[in-house]
């Protein structure tokens, strides 16, 4: 059985690695064009994510909450839904995090780190079911629902933190008070990566679990694949849509936890950092599977962490990491539809397998 | 007329000569030889696998053969492409319909043409339709959403999009297994009105030997690749003609049906009113009780309410008003009570109505039970007992696939079918059988199958409310007998007392 498949094995690990080939050499035309050595802005990208370790900590930093942003819309994929609201999901899920720390100042450290990470994970999960029920209920298109409520998450943010969460004290960047050092979440031992990565590494283990191994997702992977065929069967599709939404909508905000309590320390218009849309591409390149938005996320987070240094080394303009963040995305969504064009890919029952 | 329809051109006469087809090491088609004089009727028998679809494909230019030759008019032709076939007349109406749901009959029309003009005028391509709808052999409304036609009404499109196109050469495969037997009659009789006055010859694919001998002049049967027999039809009886087809004498195996006296209802519908997709209504105050242990055949004209109905039933459409109630309980199709009453459905399209293609033929057979032991322990999948169980089913009846990995999607039409057939008919305990149009466009040996496996369990004492286009075969096999139409049930009998013109009156909403 595994003989066979091979061929199939082999294509889907060329044709990402292929795009991301063309990607670069796109990417090296833009910098030339921009009066950059291509080659060098080259190494310097793979230098500022991968080339040390200090610098892989940063790219880790960045991964921990895309791994988690992912899976607001990798999730809901497995019913069919496109879900875009990881934005405001984070931002959210942020707020209510800081809003819950907060409320619990003054006890103890681990709690206040739980009350924050329930307080992320149900605000961020009743956010994004809100569209599931939308959907469901109404029939909303959630793409847009999704993509409306992330300005509406932003607006209320905003108006918050300048608000009634205002902390006098902070001038230029309106914030909310500050959690408190002692209640910051750790690094994880003898680095300075948080430990919201390996939440990020566990919530998308868990997830892979819960779509591949258990009866939830094997009902939501049906209710996705064929409604009507769910119908049949008896499955709640109602039910289903908002469980799985507000799981996906509960990761998100677990990250709006990660990035306040962890980075920030207090919720700010930072919390707005586009972790919500490199969550959805990583979603996308990851083609829906948890486990492989885990690398995706680490490779995005590198390419995020090279930003500094474009601008600094190369004079480029800082948006040119998400440049090359967009022309990596748009080549592999491209190559999505090159599977099953190849003819050594092609499986072939007849032919025994060689070395290729 | 009909006869305005056509373009001076003549009727091609259409030779196939020791045609092969090969797809890796397997040989579809094995030298087969086939002529279709111009104005005739020539039927193309065969079970499934046969090669029948290879042959056509052929000839229709989306397979190059192997070897051999295709002659038109007595030129040997190279046919590269179905835009090539085209140019020659010859046009195909396929088992599956090929019209864009959410467009018109007008706009599908206009769009099958070949030589689609950049700008369409509609004013001028409305009058020039309802010129050429006027004349042809059957009608539908032109502005109708083809999502809203019914099955035969679809079959109807696609073989009135082929007179559109001037086609000359008409290949059919299995144009009736959606049609009622007279719809089936009329269409089929109309065509063999132009195929006797020489504007048309037809190709036909057909299980059916009913139509073949009432219809069709001549007839080719393949087995197994290998032409199996060529005559006739006035020179042949329908023993010789499946005798080609199956290599041996058919013997009929029908399961006797047990004497039963049907009496616990099981399932009752009150007052069921239900909408269509464009929300008017379909099935108005409908009445129905099924009982333990009888088989209760739904017959009609498509489109008079029956999808809606088994669509209600099936946990598919919610019903407006009513209720349902099986085993005298309310009965809302969640999955709870699916498994309380243990209620199984054999929906028409199956691909498309029960079956998640892009799973695997394990995980599609473990639909109904995936949740509960053996195939799952607190909420975890034991993916080993689901494979373990599909092996088993695979076996038992006789689904023919790679492996139970496999996507159903890739599966036969037939196979697919036989894999709902084994989800919903493995159960030991079934109570209610909710089939419709369970033998659409199978082979024989599939349909007497699935027929017996019905029959079984009606002997066993499971009520079974069978809905089906085909006469025959609720005849074949029911107990009683309805006739739906316009939503409504207008006639009701017991299989011994059915009257055929009544039956027929009343599919055709005659009230009297």
């Amino acid at each position: 059985m595994m003989v066979k498949h091979w061929r199939k094995t082999l294509e889907a690990i060329c044709i990402p690695i292929g795009a991301l080939l063309v990607a670069l050499v796109l990417f090296g035309g833009f910098c030339a064009i921009a009066g950059a050595n291509p080659f060098g802005v080259y190494s310097s990208i793979y230098r500022a994510a991968f080339g040390t370790w200090s610098s892989f900590q940063n790219t880790l930093i960045r991964a921990a909450p895309l791994m988690l942003s992912s899976l607001c819309t990798a999730l809901p994929a497995r019913l069919g839904l496109v879900i875009i609201g990881n934005e405001g999901a984070i931002v959210i899920g942020g707020l209510s995090a800081v809003a819950v720390g907060l409320f619990l100042d003054g006890s103890a450290p681990t709690i206040v780190q739980i009350g924050m990470a329930l307080g992320g994970i149900v605000a961020g999960g009743l956010w994004i079911a809100l569209v599931g029920a939308l959907r469901h209920y109404r029939a909303v298109n959630e793409t847009i629902s999704s993509l409306l409520l992330n300005y509406i998450a932003i607006a209320i943010l905003n108006q918050l933190v300048s608000g009634v969460m205002r902390d006098p004290s902070s001038l230029n960047k309106p914030s909310t008070y500050p959690i408190g050092m002692a209640s910051m979440l750790g690094t994880l031992p003898g680095t300075r990566v948080h430990y919201g990565l390996l939440f990020g590494i566990v919530a998308c283990g868990l997830a892979y679990l819960l779509i591949q191994r258990t009866t939830f997702g094997f009902a939501a992977r049906i209710a996705g694949g064929n409604l009507r065929a769910a119908r049949i069967a008896g499955l709640p599709v109602g039910k289903l849509t908002m469980a799985i939404c507000f799981l996906g909508g509960a990761c998100a905000g677990l990250a709006g936890m990660v990035e306040v309590a962890a980075v920030h320390g207090r919720a700010n218009e930072s919390l707005n950092a586009n972790y919500g849309y490199g969550g959805v591409l990583v979603a996308f390149v990851a083609r829906h599977n948890p486990l492989a938005a885990v690398l995706v996320s680490v490779l995005l987070g590198g390419i995020l962490a090279s930003s500094g240094i474009l601008q600094r080394s190369h004079n480029l303009p800082d948006a040119t990491a998400l440049v090359f963040q967009g022309l990596v995305f748009l080549v592999v969504l491209y190559s999505e539809s090159l599977y099953g064009k190849f003819e050594m890919f092609k499986e072939r029952s007849a032919i025994a397998p060689s070395v290729a | 007329m009909l006869s305005d329809l056509y373009s001076s051109t003549q009727t091609p006469d259409l030779k196939v000569i020791d045609l092969a087809k090969q797809f890796g090491s397997l040989i579809a088609l094995d030298r087969v030889s086939l002529h279709l004089q111009p104005g005739s009727f020539h039927a193309l028998l065969g079970e499934n696998g046969a090669g029948k679809s290879t042959l056509v494909k052929c000839i229709m230019g989306f397979y190059q053969p192997t070897s051999g030759e295709i002659l038109i008019e007595g030129r040997s032709q190279e046919i590269k492409s179905p835009s090539v076939a085209h140019q020659f007349g010859i046009g195909m109406v396929y088992q599956h319909f090929t019209s864009v749901p959410a467009m018109t009959v007008a706009e599908n029309l206009v769009l099958s043409r070949f030589d689609s003009p950049k700008l369409i005028n509609w004013r001028q391509e409305m009058e020039q339709l309802q010129a050429f709808m006027e004349a042809a052999p059957f009608q539908i409304p032109l502005t109708r959403p083809v999502s809203q036609l019914a099955a035969g009404e679809k079959q109807k499109l696609e073989i009135l999009k082929q007179l559109y196109l001037k086609s000359r050469v008409l290949i059919l495969d299995e144009p009736t297994s959606v049609l009622t037997p007279g719809e089936a009659d009329e269409i089929l009789g109309l065509l063999r009105k132009e195929v006797t006055a020489g504007h048309l010859s037809v190709l036909m694919i057909s299980h059916k030997f009913r139509e073949v001998m009432a219809f069709a002049d001549e007839v080719t049967v393949l087995r197994k690749g290998r032409l199996a027999g060529q005559g006739f039809v006035k020179e042949l009886t329908i023993a010789a003609m499946a005798q080609m087809m199956l290599g041996e004498e058919r013997t009929a195996k029908t399961v006797a049906k047990a004497t039963l006296i049907a009496e616990t209802p099981v399932l009752e519908i009150h007052n069921l009113c239900a909408d269509k997709d464009n929300g008017l209504p379909a099935i108005a105050t409908l009445n129905l009780s099924v009982h333990s242990g009888e088989i209760v055949g739904i017959a009609g004209v498509s489109g008079n309410g029956q999808k809606e109905l088994v669509e209600s039933l099936a946990g598919q459409r919610v019903p407006t008003a009513g209720q349902i109630c099986v085993n005298g309980e309310p009965y809302t199709a969640t999955r709870a009570q699916m498994f309380r009453h243990q209620v199984f459905v054999l929906p028409e399209e199956p691909l498309q109505n029960a079956c998640v293609s892009h799973m695997s033929v394990s995980e599609n057979l473990a639909l109904r039970t995936f949740d509960r032991p053996p195939q799952s322990k607190q909420g975890f999948l034991l993916l080993r007992v689901m494979r373990q169980m599909a092996q088993t089913l695979v076996q038992t009846f006789s689904i023919r696939t790679p492996s139970v990995n496999t996507p159903v999607g890739n599966l036969s039409g037939g196979n697919v079918q036989r894999t709902v057939l084994a989800r919903e008919l493995s159960s030991d305990q079934i109570r209610l059988l909710i089939a419709s149009n369970p033998c659409f466009g199978l082979d024989f040996a599939a349909v007497e199958y699935i027929h017996s496996e019905i029959v079984a369990a009606r002997n066993r004492g499971v009520a079974v409310l069978l809905v089906s286009e085909d006469l025959d075969e609720l005849l074949t096999l029911a107990d009683r007998i309805l006739v739906m139409s316009d939503g409504k049930l207008v006639y009701e009998g017991a299989i011994a007392e059915v009257d055929l013109t009544t039956i027929g009156r009343r599919m055709a909403g005659h009230s009297s």
